[in-house]
């Protein structure tokens, strides 16, 4: 029987397999970041250990410095030891760091592939869910707690158990391809498997749908993988994948060697099974917006606010739980999408935060202003991102509208750095989750596309974008 | 890590499906860089209001359950990010053991890093459970909990199992596999970063 993409990757980076039994894997590429492992490292020191593959790890700090001028010292003491942490870590271990001041630095899921770092057919750890980022490339990504951190320092493998090949097949075109975009498929998707529709398993993405779209749309998509339970997300490498990643700044010398061989290899078997199938087809899917406290929790824009009783379908714990979340979020059934008022709009996050999304999003916004009731504020995924965008002018376009252009960086979509929704804040944001208090404790988060969320902007309310001119 | 115990309390209901790992130890906490004394902050915004003040009618807040080591909870517990900051804020206020009829794939994997035994049951067993009033014994050993009517086995991988009982260093083990890593690294074709 033929294997899937992902039993090839699983295969090729099996150390050490057991039947019924985690495998011991290799790790071809481990990115660290500030938040999750100060106390890997500090293991390592506890126990006389080095860093095995230094040159096989990458450190950048994203998830809580601020997005202000960064020629100023960080006023969060907190912060600022766990970036010092980071930069005395790095240092003592020997691992390259893209500090707050390099112009590399930035959400390391969006510096990864920008630097030619994520390659196809390769192994990706951090210490973050969202590395299933990089399965846009054909890659196995995965996110890993501290423990695992520490383990895979000191040991550049990692116990697995090994999840189950999931197919997701997104078929047809959509009509207006900038009004429904990545995210759109993604939320829907997720709507309608569930937030634990995909546990224990390594999502498969392919179809039409899915090969129409850019690398920086496939990324979206692997992104919210985990939303949707499943700690990994793939695609199969293409010819866009190949072009992508050429000529980066640590793409490597022999890369067209690799090239031939990943043409050939990375890709499922016709006779290959699936342990799961779910097919969604797109041609007529609409804008997605959230309106509970997970991204499972979604609907249509031009659809009202879900009752409980529809939404849960019988089951007695998903109504209290949409009970709950409709309570938190202050929202009354039966109101329609578009006439839900906003306070915030935050442009940015590893789900949709690269040039395109920011392009995309300036369309919406040109010769605009942002609604007098509403802050809006734009933080590019890296500093790379930043400087590609004001080469194109996007910064001008999005301050003239009274967008506010940070720094590089996590921000809103965590509220760890002082980017934060205040308590009853209503916020469209193009992060990837709305938990309670995700954004800002008592903060209320609607997960939507970038150009969903500059339209609302625009208006101070959800809109249906398909109405707008986007070409 | 301590070797794995018998257990014995009462259990402690939390009544929610898919409990994210936001809500078991909010943003505001993982700045810390070592791994103790999240237990204060464990659920801290369904714990305390905005002055700080217990939050009437959450359960941890009710005095009867201070002691209990033993959570049961709803489907899907411990989804979205991969913090193990959750895990350490849950063994540190004192649970070793959680309930669930599923558990999201990360969080599953951290407990056992921190001697914390996740257990999957029925949905049924588990609404059961959650009414239970008298305490529980947990035998990770013989796999069993004990109620004072009723004897409930569950599942655990054998790996997983041993490493909870022995209190094993993952790490170590995984060296001794050195010359295989090694050998890997010689044939492998994905070249180095730098």
């Amino acid at each position: 029987m033929g294997k899937t993409l992902f039993e090839k990757i699983w295969d090729s980076h099996l150390v050490v397999e057991k039947e019924n039994a985690p495998s011991l894997i290799y790790v071809d590429r481990h990115l660290v970041h500030e938040v999750t492992s100060p106390q890997a490292f500090d293991g390592l020191r506890m126990n006389n250990r080095s860093v095995r593959r230094p040159d096989l790890t990458i450190a950048t700090m994203d998830h809580n410095v601020p997005t202000t001028d960064r020629s100023l010292p960080i006023l969060d003491q907190t912060s600022a030891i766990q970036i010092q942490t980071l930069e005395k870590n790095c240092k003592d271990f020997g691992i390259k760091l893209f500090d707050i001041t390099s112009p590399n630095q930035g959400i390391v899921h969006v510096i990864g592939p920008q630097l030619g770092i994520t390659l196809p057919g390769s192994t990706i750890v951090c210490g973050d869910s969202h590395t299933s980022t990089h399965g846009a490339f054909g890659a196995l990504a995965f996110g890993i707690g501290t423990s695992d951190v520490e383990h895979v320092l000191a040991s550049q493998t990692i116990w697995l158990e090994k999840p189950e090949p999931f197919e997701i097949r997104v078929e047809g075109k959509r009509k207006n391809p900038h009004a429904v975009t990545a995210k759109d498929i993604i939320l829907s998707i997720i709507k309608n498997i569930g937030t634990a529709g995909g546990t224990g398993t390594v999502i498969e993405y392919s179809g039409e749908g899915i090969t129409d779209l850019s690398m920086e749309q496939r990324m979206t998509i692997c992104n919210m993988s985990i939303e949707g339970g499943a700690r990994a997300g793939l695609v199969a490498p293409d010819e866009k994948t190949f072009d992508y990643l050429r000529n980066r700044q640590y793409t490597p010398n022999n890369y067209d060697v690799l090239v031939e061989y990943w043409r050939e290899n990375l890709k499922t078997d016709q006779d290959a099974k699936f342990s799961k199938t779910f097919t969604l087809h797109i041609e007529n899917i609409a804008p997605q917006v959230s309106w509970g406290t997970n991204p499972g929790m979604t609907c249509d824009v031009t659809d009202s606010i879900p009752f409980s009783e529809d939404y849960s379908n019988g089951d007695e714990n998903q109504k209290k739980a949409a009970d709950k979340a409709l309570e938190y979020m202050n929202l009354k059934s039966g109101t329609p999408m578009t006439e839900i008022k906003i306070d915030r709009v935050f442009i940015g996050s590893c789900t949709n935060a690269r040039l395109e999304d920011l392009m995309e999003a300036s369309k919406v916004i040109k010769g605009q202003k942002v609604s007098e009731k509403v802050r809006a504020m734009v933080v590019p995924g890296s500093q790379m991102v930043k400087k590609q965008a004001e080469e194109i002018g996007l910064d001008k376009i999005f301050i003239d509208a009274n967008f506010e252009w940070r720094e590089a960086g996590c921000s809103m979509c965590l509220g760890m750095n002082p980017d934060i929704l205040l308590p009853g804040e209503r916020c469209a944001s193009t992060s990837n989750r709305n938990f309670e208090g995700r954004q800002g404790t008592g903060g209320l988060t609607h997960l939507v596309s970038p150009v969903m969320a500059a339209a609302a902007a625009i208006e101070g309310h959800f809109v249906d974008v398909r109405e707008l001119d986007l070409n | 890590m301590d070797p794995f115990k018998k257990i014995k309390t009462i259990v402690t209901p939390l009544d929610q499906v898919n409990v994210d790992t936001d809500q078991i130890i909010p943003k505001q906490f993982l700045k810390l860089v070592q791994k103790s004394g999240f237990g204060k902050y464990l659920f801290f915004n369904w714990r305390y209001d905005e002055n700080e003040n217990q939050k009437q009618g959450f359960v941890l807040n009710d005095q009867k359950y201070q002691h209990s080591q033993i959570l049961v909870t709803g489907e899907n517990f411990g989804c979205g990010s991969s913090r193990e900051h959750a895990v350490w804020a849950l063994k540190d206020y004192g649970f070793s053991v959680i309930i669930a009829p599923s558990f999201a794939d990360i969080f599953y994997s951290n407990c056992f890093k921190n001697g914390i035994l996740p257990i999957k049951l029925d949905s049924k067993i588990v609404e059961e459970l959650k009414q239970e009033l008298g305490e529980i014994e947990v035998d990770l050993e013989h796999q069993i909990l004990k109620t004072n009517t009723k004897k409930i086995p569950f599942n655990i991988d054998n790996h997983k199992k041993k490493i909870l009982l022995e209190g094993l260093d993952d790490i170590s083990q995984t060296l001794q596999f050195e010359e295989r890593i090694s050998q890997f690294e010689k044939q492998s074709m994905i070249p180095s970063v730098l």
